[in-house]
This record gives structure tokens, C-alpha cells and sequence, in this order.
């Protein structure tokens, strides 16, 4: 029971993580309704950036918010030549678009900072708290919490944002209808450039962290493989639902790569692990059949 | 303005096709040509990058010494992004060039060796896959072309069980041991050697896979965590290295007890790992470091010149660059010893350098000529043994740079050599291949 | 004035819903199909075959297979390199397994399989759409590739999982030379395509374009629904299986599970992207669009380097590489979302009036 609970909650701070990255496909599909296959790329870039920045001298503090403008100039690069060009076409050609910048941009990530594996150090250390450990024989990681922390954080940023000013507000409107918002006059491609800022910023925090834990490389792009089952899980609009869903998939995840190989070993003989790799996607699905469009997504209606 | 960029994406595409359509070129006289394909983007582009720049490197380094006994090598790199169908595009792009002199070449994937392996039997081109690749072929008798050089990942693994139960005392008899592995071909070819070694030494095996790319490991740990095993063995590529190593300390594992494959032990694994990565075990087949003479003398000589490959000269020394060095030196070595053979000063035919392959003799004595003392082991091949040496090095990472521990260890070649004659008796009944006599070459 | 259709009356029902109703399309496919089938097999060499078209016949193969999926019924799918797996897995398995069994057979029951499986992973279709499928369809990816690895049945207990084939070998001849195997490719690729252009002519084709573009409107017309879509994801997986086994028994003779990945899918949607979504002729443009231009840019930029005397090194060229085929995509997509096909409708129309455009 113990050891279930310690894999639970394991699993649930890793969700958090993949939540993380999940964020900025959510708001990058609610303002423009564009699935935007280059989160992943962008984690690496945000990531790359700071790395790079720090390398040439500037301090965390500095390399912070000079990354962050990169990532701002990238997302008004990307509304100015991409997105702009591309208003009224199909959301299948839009994918494929980020599809496109996604190879962009992994090219031109490692050609402006190098391409070697680099070590982010945030002043935290990946290590079980000791009290936990010595009182209940748990490990729950400083790290994970600390992530869990600023991920809550960002979200309760968000949704202070886009509650309260006056561009979260517009950036509501548009995401509610686009010709409506339009007609009242907001800028729409001013809010599309500004929500790939704030996913710019989404992507940075990510990065950071995953960059922290895993090392700043090109495998931050896979991130995104991560992210895509919490995205169906929690729909594809929802913002809460990019936080619930991390957290069901994380937990389950986990749970499902120490409990269900030994069953299926029990039957098929032979080494079952490494079900990560699908068992969040089968979930996803098995869970879209019931509800299918996701946990908070909006609900579809077809008119004929 | 659409109607323009119309016409000129048309114009574009037929330029596309013409371009393409103007691909072989000319190759001159007494040359031995490289066909490199190489990676240096996505995801493993760190790990190319270090390992072709070593070899480019000592290439140009032969080149600048007057090249093999008065033959230059020409090379051609070629971009496969650890793809096998773009690896076998480059190969079937670079083939007609490298058909008359040819030198070993290394894809450093084993996807991209198995798919080239039928290929360059046919069309009689050596194929080296130093510590990757389709392992059986130490059964030179059923693969002439195919060369696993230096040692394979079984081998490996029965080297490092002798290194663990070394340092348990001469025994793990009672101990535990988890594999934690990456779920590809890669990671699943030690396995058979593994759970021999098992039975013979009898300690307990627990093998877990980690999906690609093994970015999170949460599970797994935790499983190992409950296991409380003796040891782990680490068979990891990319990501999955520091990862490990990253969730072993957020777990409280000790990383002394871990002990690495060479694929998980450079230092594109550890240095991202920080901390994490104190005390850590891999093994090797080359050492690190820019003591080695011949290093030195590249450094000193190719990059005094500026004409190194590497933009970055902090990865002189790496362990993967003088992995790359040392793949060079070998490939350069079996032309050297074809050429005592069949003429020297002359460039080698691929069944030449396929004979030199065989006959490789890479002794200390040699070695120290080469400046290259302690880099590899000493290498002897022949044709029922395409491996020619099954050594590996361990080495401790202590937070700045890689420690050798040990002298060179072989692993249990009785054990294992069987096993490969077994896999490629069975190939070669699929394939109907007729395997050669050894006692004859 | 090329393709004027003035002049040519049709006097029979057969005659007007023949395939090609233009004299002048009989006329270019004729000379294509002479040249792909008699010249090119008489010129080309040995780099052409292996690496170039070989591969592009067989990608063309898959991606009319996602083309018909994707294309014309409308179902996003970014899971293709796995029934391709699932096809090159089955026929590796049928031919090894038993003995005599014709490799055209197993090719054909290797099909069968994919489709299977493809139906199976279609039945969710019937409750989700769009990029929620899309999504879901990666659930049959990394599951079909995941199995292929765990099963050592599956790969005929070889310990690392990589298959290695057969030589292909029909009615008693060995299909070695590069030449042969091209011949057997275009032969399958040249009558799965007719198939293909004659199945989205017919009912069924037409009953997936009305499930396209509104589902709802289709089953209100009397469409069936749950059958339309499966019978979709059943001949694009045959298509893709196919396309999978022929891949491995003519292209690469040996393969890993692995090698059907994530990438390769995208690569195969990528080509119907390009080439153009619904369109036959797109999927043939986009396979030789996607397999060339990184060849291109593979040969073309280092030598355009040298020639500006550019610092780069081979690291900096790939990532241009990387960076161009990259912003190319998104450059066709902006410049024309229908793909290379709608430019060669284009060039089509202009040729019909040319040199006397009004």
C-alpha cells in the first residue's frame, strides 16, 4: 500500500511536469484553434536560450527574461510570416504548418547556441526530502514539488490574466469567436502574437525545468509526446483540464508500468515493460469513447 | 504575387529533379575513398558530432602526414539523422564512389548496420560497426564483409559482470542485479549473454525496459527502489543516460553501484547529469582524455593547421571523439596492413581491404608507434573472429572527468562467442547463405 | 491549346466515364507508363533504383493509402508507419512460417492484416473526430510498434527484434537485381493505384467524400456511417500494409520495429500535404517532393558553401538543411494549400489555352 502511494504520487509530480508543456498547446488551440505541433521544438529552444545566454556571461536572473524575449520574437516571427499567411485555410494545413516550423526550428535552435548537451543548474537538486523519507520511508522529491509549485503558479497566472486585464480579456473574445471579435474591433493578429508570446513564456518554464532535470538537449523536443495523451484527456480548450489531465496521466502511467507488466507476463510469459511509451494514448482513447471531447473540452455540436 | 511564387515553386521542383539527376562525379587515381555517413541534428547529433569529428580528424591527421604510405583518403560525409532509410540513401548515393577503393565504413546506428548489412555483402563493401550492429557477425565464416571490430555488447556485458563480481569479493552468487535497458534492438541484444551469465555466476537478473526516449524514469526507479538490487547495469542512448542517473539520485540509489554500457558513458551523459552523476561507473573501449599522445598531436597538428572538423575544441578528448579517433585508426590500420600484403603505396580494392580487416594485428608495439598507447585495446581479427578483442575499460566519473578504474577486462569469451556462432548458423539457413571454412583462409 | 478537348464527342455512357475522358491525359499516361516501365528500367543505374525509386514507389504506395484515409474520407490519421510495420511484420511472418507460401500471397494476406488492424483502430473514428482522432490514431502507433518489439514471436525469436527477409522469389525467379525489384514494386504500386483511382470514382468514393465534408449531412442522406469510415481505414491499412511489406522485402531487407516511428508517419503525411490532400496524383508528387528535396539540399548545400566560401561546417550545413526543408513546408503550405497537384490542375488549364490565354 505504501509502495503504491509512493508510486501515486510520483506519478502524479512527473504529471505535473508534462501539464507544463501540455499548457501552451492549450493556449496556443484556444485563441487560434491551431494544434501547435512545435511546443516540443519550442521547450528546446526556450530551454537552448537560456542555457545559451547564461554561457555568455549573463546571469540567471538576466538570461531569464533575455530568453523570453527570443521566444517573444519568435512567436511574432511565426504570426507575421506563418500563421497571418495562412488565416481561413483548413486546421489540418495550419497543423502541418507547426509541423513545418517544428523541423525550423530544430535546426536553427542548435545552429545559434551549439548542438552539445549542456547541464541547466536552477540551485535545486533533484533529491528525496529527508524527513519524508525517514518518517514514512517515501521519496517525494524537493524538485517535483518545487516544479509542482511553479506550475501551479503559472496556471493561477494565467488565469489571473485572462480573468482580469484587459487583454486576457480580448484574448477570451477571440478565442470565443473570431469574426465576433474581430467586428468589435481587437486586434486579432496583435492577440495571436501575443499568445505565442505567452506560450513562448509557457515553453520557457518547461524547458527550464525539464532542462534542470533531464539536461538541455534536442530530447526536450519529445516532451511534447508527453503532453499530446494530457491534451486529449483534459480537451484540447481547457486550461484546468491541461493540469487535471496531467495529473491523471502521470499517476497512471506510473501505476500502470509497475502493476500491469507482471499481469501480462503472468499470461504471454516474457518481459512486458516500457508500456509508458502507449498506455497514456490508449488511456486517452479509451477515455474519449466515453466523453469525446475530453474531460473539459467544449462540447461540439454539428449543425447540418 | 501567389501567381509568382506558383511559377517559381514549379520552377523550383524541376531544378529539384534536374539537380538531382546530376549526381555522380568523378574520383581521382590513388585514393582510398571514405563513405561517412554521419549524423550531426536530432536527437543523437551531440553524440555524432564528437565521434565524426574524431575520425575526420585523424583522416586529415593521415592526409597531413603524407596520407597511407603515400595514398591520400578522399571522404564524403553524408547527413543520415540516425534514419535508417536516409542511411541506406546515402550509402546507395556514396556506393559508386567508394566501389573501387573503399574504406571501412561506420554508421555509427545499429538500424542503419542491420539495413546496410545485406547490401554491402552484395555488393562487396566492408562494413565496420565498432560496438553497435549485428553482433553475430564475430562469425566471420557467415559475415566476411560485416566487421564488429574491438567488442560487442555482449561481450560488454560479460566484461562488466566479471568487473562487479570482482568487486563483490569473486562472487555475486545471491546478488541482484537489475538491466535497465532501451527498449530497441539495441538494448535487447546483451540479454541472451546476460541471462547466461546469470546462470553461471547465479545471481538474480531482473530486466527492465525503458520506453524510447527514456526522457522520464519515474517508474522505474521506483521499481528498483522496491527491488533493493545489488547492482544496476545501465544500457542507455541519449536522453536516457542522465535521466537515469538524475532519477537514481532522486530515488537515494547509489551511483557506485551503477555501472554503464560505452553507449552510456561519454560526456554528453554525465556532465548534464551534474551532480547526479558523482561516483558513476561505465564501461569502455577507449579511454578519454588529451594525454594520449596522438591526441595531442591531432590537436597540435590538424587544429594548428585550421583544418579540424570540430568548431568546439573542448570535445578534443572526449571520450566519443577519441572514439571516433580510434574507429579512424583502425579503418586506417586494415588499409595499412592490405597494403603490406598486396603492394604498398597503392590503393586497395574492397576485397583488399576486407583481407586487411581480417588480418588486422594491432599490438602494443604498434600502437605505440602510432602514439596511440592505452587509447584501445590491442586488436587481432580473423576470419572466425571478426570481434578481435572483447576488452573493455571501466572508468568513474568524478564530477569533472572520466577515471580509469581498471586494466583492460575481456569477458567470458567461452560463454559467449557460442552464442553468436549460433545466431548466425541460423541466419544463414533463413538466408541459404553457405558459411565459409576458417580453417582454410 | 495542348489540351484542348475540343472536338473530342463522346457517343456512349462507357466512353464518357472512362478514367481518363481527355485523349491527351490517355496520350501522357501511356507515354508515362512507357517510360516508367520500359525506359526507366533500360537507363536508370543502381543509385536510382536503390535509393530513389524503389523508396519513392513504395512511400507513394503509403501515402495513397493515408490519401485515402485522410484525403478522401476525411479522418485525420498520424499512425500510417505503423500498419505499415503491422504489414511488413506479417508478410515476414507468412512467408518464414509457411512453407511454399508465394510471396505475392503473403503480400495480398499482409494487406489483409493491416486492414484488420486498421479497422480495429478505426472504431473509435465513429465517436471522435478531428485532431482528437488525430491524436488517438497515435495511440495505435506507439502500440502496434510497442507489440512488434514484445512479442518474440512476432520477429520469429530473433533476440534483437530486427527481422531480417527473405529474398523475394516468384514462380522460380530470384528478384536480386535492382532492376527486377523495381519492376515487381511498380507493377503492385501501378495496380494498387488504378484500384485506388477507380475505387474514389465509384460508390464508395463518393460515399467518403459526403462523410468528409459533413458526416452528419451524409448520414441524413442515407450514407451508413460506421461502415463508410471502417471500409476507409480498412483500404488505407491494406494500402499501407502493403506499401510496409514491400518495404522491407524490396527496399530494406531488413527492419526493426523502431524503424516505423513517429517520424516516418509524419513523413508520409507530410507527402500527401505537399502533394495534395484527395488527390491520387498528390500522393505521387508528395513522395517524390519529400524524398528528394532533402537530397537535394544534402548535395546542393555544401557544394553552394564552397562555392560562396561560407564558413560552415557539416554540422552548421545540416541544420540548415533542417531549417530549409522545414520553412519549405511551411512555404508550400502557405503559397498553395492544394498541394503540388492543384499546380499541375493549374498548369492544366493554362495549357488548354495557351498561347491564346483571353
Amino acid at each position: 500500500m505504501q509502495f503504491f502511494l509512493e508510486v501515486m504520487i510520483g506519478g502524479l509530480l512527473s504529471g505535473v511536469m508534462y501539464s507544463l508543456v501540455a499548457l501552451g498547446f492549450v493556449l496556443i488551440f484556444k485563441a487560434s484553434g491551431v494544434l501547435n505541433f512545435a511546443q516540443g521544438a519550442m521547450v528546446f529552444f526556450a530551454a537552448l536560450s537560456l542555457v545559451g545566454c547564461m554561457e555568455k556571461g549573463a546571469p540567471f536572473w538576466l538570461a531569464l527574461p533575455l530568453a523570453f524575449g527570443i521566444m517573444t520574437l519568435l512567436g511574432i516571427a511565426t504570426e507575421k510570416f506563418v500563421l497571418r499567411k495562412m488565416v481561413n485555410q483548413p486546421p489540418i494545413a495550419l497543423f502541418m504548418a507547426t509541423i513545418g516550423l517544428s523541423f525550423f526550428i530544430e535546426g536553427l535552435a542548435p545552429m545559434l547556441w551549439g548542438n552539445e548537451v549542456r547541464r541547466l543548474d536552477i540551485g535545486l537538486v533533484d533529491e528525496p526530502i529527508p524527513w519524508i523519507l525517514d518518517n514514512w520511508n517515501m521519496v517525494i522529491s524537493k524538485f517535483d514539488l518545487f516544479a509542482s509549485g511553479l506550475a501551479l503558479g503559472l496556471v493561477a497566472l494565467l488565469a489571473l490574466f485572462f480573468q482580469y486585464t484587459r487583454v486576457g480579456r480580448a484574448l477570451r473574445a477571440v478565442a470565443d469567436d473570431h469574426q465576433a471579435a474581430l467586428s468589435i474591433g481587437i486586434p486579432l493578429q496583435h492577440i495571436w502574437a501575443l499568445v505565442w508570446a505567452v506560450a513562448g513564456f509557457v515553453a520557457l518554464v518547461a524547458g527550464m525545468l525539464w532542462g534542470a532535470r533531464n539536461g538541455v538537449q534536442f530530447a526536450l523536443t519529445f516532451t511534447a509526446l508527453k503532453a499530446l495523451p494530457v491534451l486529449i484527456l483534459g480537451g484540447f480548450t481547457s486550461v484546468p483540464g491541461a493540469i487535471v489531465g496531467g495529473l491523471i496521466i502521470g499517476a497512471s502511467e506510473k501505476l500502470a508500468e509497475i502493476y500491469i507488466p507482471p499481469l501480462l507476463a503472468g499470461v504471454f510469459g516474457g518481459n512486458f515493460g516500457g508500456i509508458e511509451g502507449w498506455f497514456p494514448y490508449v488511456m486517452a482513447l479509451l477515455f474519449l469513447l466515453i466523453r469525446p471531447e475530453g474531460l473539459f473540452g467544449e462540447k461540439h455540436i454539428d449543425r447540418v | 504575387m501567389i501567381k509568382r511564387f506558383k511559377q517559381l515553386t514549379l520552377a523550383t521542383s524541376l531544378a529539384v529533379a534536374c539537380f538531382a539527376a546530376a549526381l555522380p562525379a568523378a574520383q581521382a587515381a590513388e585514393e582510398q575513398f571514405f563513405m561517412i555517413p554521419s549524423y550531426r541534428v536530432g536527437p543523437y547529433g551531440a553524440n555524432g558530432q564528437s565521434f565524426y569529428g574524431g575520425f575526420i580528424d585523424y583522416l586529415t591527421y593521415v592526409n597531413m602526414k603524407g596520407g597511407i604510405d603515400g595514398v591520400q583518403i578522399a571522404w564524403e560525409e553524408c547527413e543520415t539523422e540516425y534514419n535508417n532509410a536516409k542511411g541506406v540513401e546515402c550509402y546507395e548515393r556514396l556506393k559508386s564512389k567508394a566501389q573501387k577503393a573503399p574504406g571501412p565504413i561506420h554508421t555509427m546506428s545499429t538500424g542503419i548496420s542491420y539495413a546496410l548489412a545485406d547490401k554491402a555483402t552484395a555488393d562487396h563493401l566492408p562494413l565496420a560497426m565498432m560496438g553497435y550492429g549485428l553482433t553475430m557477425a564475430v562469425d566471420g565464416s557467415v559475415f566476411p564483409w560485416l566487421f564488429p571490430l574491438v567488442t560487442t555488447y555482449q561481450m560488454q556485458a560479460s566484461a562488466i559482470v566479471k568487473f562487479l563480481k570482482d568487486k563483490s569479493g569473486g562472487s555475486l552468487e545471491g546478488k541482484k542485479i537489475v538491466y535497465l535497458y532501451h527498449d530497441s534492438a539495441y538494448g535487447k541484444e546483451p540479454i541472451l549473454a546476460l541471462q547466461a551469465e546469470s546462470r553461471l555466476n547465479k545471481f538474480t537478473l531482473i530486466e527492465i525496459p525503458v520506453a524510447h526516449p527514456g526522457n522520464e524514469q519515474g517508474a522505474q526507479w521506483q521499481r528498483i527502489r522496491q527491488e533493493k538490487p545489488d547492482y544496476v547495469i545501465l544500457w542507455g542512448w541519449g536522453v536516457m543516460n542522465m535521466t537515469a542517473l538524475n532519477t537514481a539520485q532522486k530515488m537515494g540509489f547509489p551511483r557506485e553501484k551503477m555501472v554503464g554500457g560505452w553507449w552510456s558513458g561519454s560526456e554528453e551523459d554525465v556532465i548534464p547529469a551534474g551532480d547526479a552523476a558523482k561516483g558513476y561507473t561505465s564501461a569502455t573501449w577507449n579511454v578519454a582524455g588529451k594525454d594520449v599522445p596522438l591526441i595531442a598531436d591531432i590537436e597540435k597538428t590538424v587544429y594548428g593547421a585550421g583544418k579540424g572538423n570540430l568548431k568546439d575544441t573542448s570535445k578534443l578528448g572526449t571520450i566519443l571523439y577519441n572514439r571516433g579517433v580510434s574507429a579512424a585508426v583502425l579503418s586506417v590500420e586494415a588499409i595499412r596492413t592490405a597494403q603490406a600484403k598486396f603492394g604498398k603505396g597503392k590503393a586497395m580494392g574492397p576485397e583488399q581491404v576486407r583481407w586487411g580487416l581480417e588480418h588486422l594485428n594491432l599490438t602494443e608495439a604498434r600502437l605505440k608507434e602510432l602514439g596511440a598507447t592505452g587509447l584501445l585495446p590491442e586488436v587481432k581479427t580473423s576470419c572466425s573472429n571478426h570481434e578481435g578483442s572483447g576488452k573493455v575499460k571501466m572508468q568513474q566519473w568524478d564530477g569533472k572527468k572520466w577515471v580509469p578504474l581498471t586494466d583492460w577486462i575481456e569477458g567470458n569469451k567461452a560463454l559467449i562467442h557460442p552464442l553468436f556462432q549460433a545466431d548466425a548458423q541460423k541466419y544463414a539457413k533463413e538466408k541459404g547463405i553457405t558459411p565459409r571454412d576458417c580453417s582454410k583462409e | 491549346m495542348f489540351y484542348r478537348e475540343t472536338g473530342q464527342f463522346k457517343t456512349s455512357y462507357a466512353a464518357d466515364q472512362q478514367i481518363f475522358p481527355i485523349r491527351q491525359d490517355r496520350i501522357g499516361i501511356g507515354i508515362l507508363l512507357f517510360v516508367a516501365f520500359v525506359v526507366i528500367p533500360l537507363t536508370a543505374g543502381n543509385y536510382w533504383f536503390n535509393a530513389i525509386l524503389i523508396p519513392f514507389l513504395i512511400f507513394a504506395l503509403a501515402a495513397l493509402g493515408l490519401n485515402i484515409l485522410t484525403g478522401y474520407a476525411g479522418q485525420l490519421s498520424l499512425g500510417s508507419a505503423a500498419f505499415m510495420a503491422v504489414g511488413a511484420y506479417a508478410a515476414y511472418n507468412f512467408q518464414v512460417r509457411i512453407e511454399g507460401m508465394p510471396v505475392l500471397l503473403s503480400f495480398v494476406l499482409a494487406g489483409l492484416t493491416a486492414a484488420g488492424v486498421g479497422i480495429l483502430f478505426g472504431l473509435p473514428s465513429l465517436r471522435i473526430k478531428g485532431f482528437y482522432l488525430a491524436v488517438a490514431t497515435l495511440a495505435a502507433q506507439f502500440f502496434i510498434v510497442w507489440c512488434l518489439t514484445k512479442f518474440p514471436y512476432l520477429s520469429n525469436n530473433s533476440s534483437s527484434g530486427v527481422i531480417s527477409v527473405p529474398g523475394v522469389e516468384i514462380l522460380g525467379f530470384r528478384f536480386d537485381s535492382p532492376q527486377s525489384r523495381y519492376l515487381l514494386v511498380l507493377t503492385i504500386v501501378a495496380l494498387l493505384a488504378l484500384a485506388a483511382k477507380n475505387m474514389v470514382r465509384s460508390t464508395t468514393g463518393r460515399a467518403w467524400m459526403a462523410v468528409r465534408d459533413m458526416d452528419v449531412a451524409a448520414e441524413v442522406i442515407g450514407i451508413r456511417l460506421m461502415r463508410t469510415k471502417l471500409l476507409a481505414f480498412a483500404v488505407s491499412s491494406f494500402y499501407c500494409g502493403v506499401a510496409g511489406a514491400l518495404y522491407a522485402f524490396c527496399y530494406l531487407g531488413s527492419v526493426e520495429p523502431d524503424g516505423f516511428s513517429l517520424d516516418l508517419s509524419f513523413k508520409i503525411l507530410f507527402m500527401i500535404i505537399v502533394g495534395g490532400v484527395g488527390s491520387i496524383l498528390g500522393s505521387f508528387l508528395g513522395a517524390a517532393f519529400i524524398l528528394l528535396v532533402p537530397i537535394f539540399l544534402d548535395i546542393a548545400l555544401p557544394w553552394f558553401s564552397e562555392l560562396l566560401h561560407l564558413p560552415f561546417d557539416g554540422a552548421t550545413v545540416s541544420h540548415i538543411q533542417l531549417m530549409v526543408f522545414g520553412a519549405l513546408i511551411m512555404f508550400f503550405l502557405i503559397v498553395e494549400p492544394h498541394g503540388l497537384a492543384r499546380l499541375w490542375q493549374i498548369g492544366k488549364e493554362k495549357l488548354r489555352l495557351w498561347p491564346f490565354p483571353h
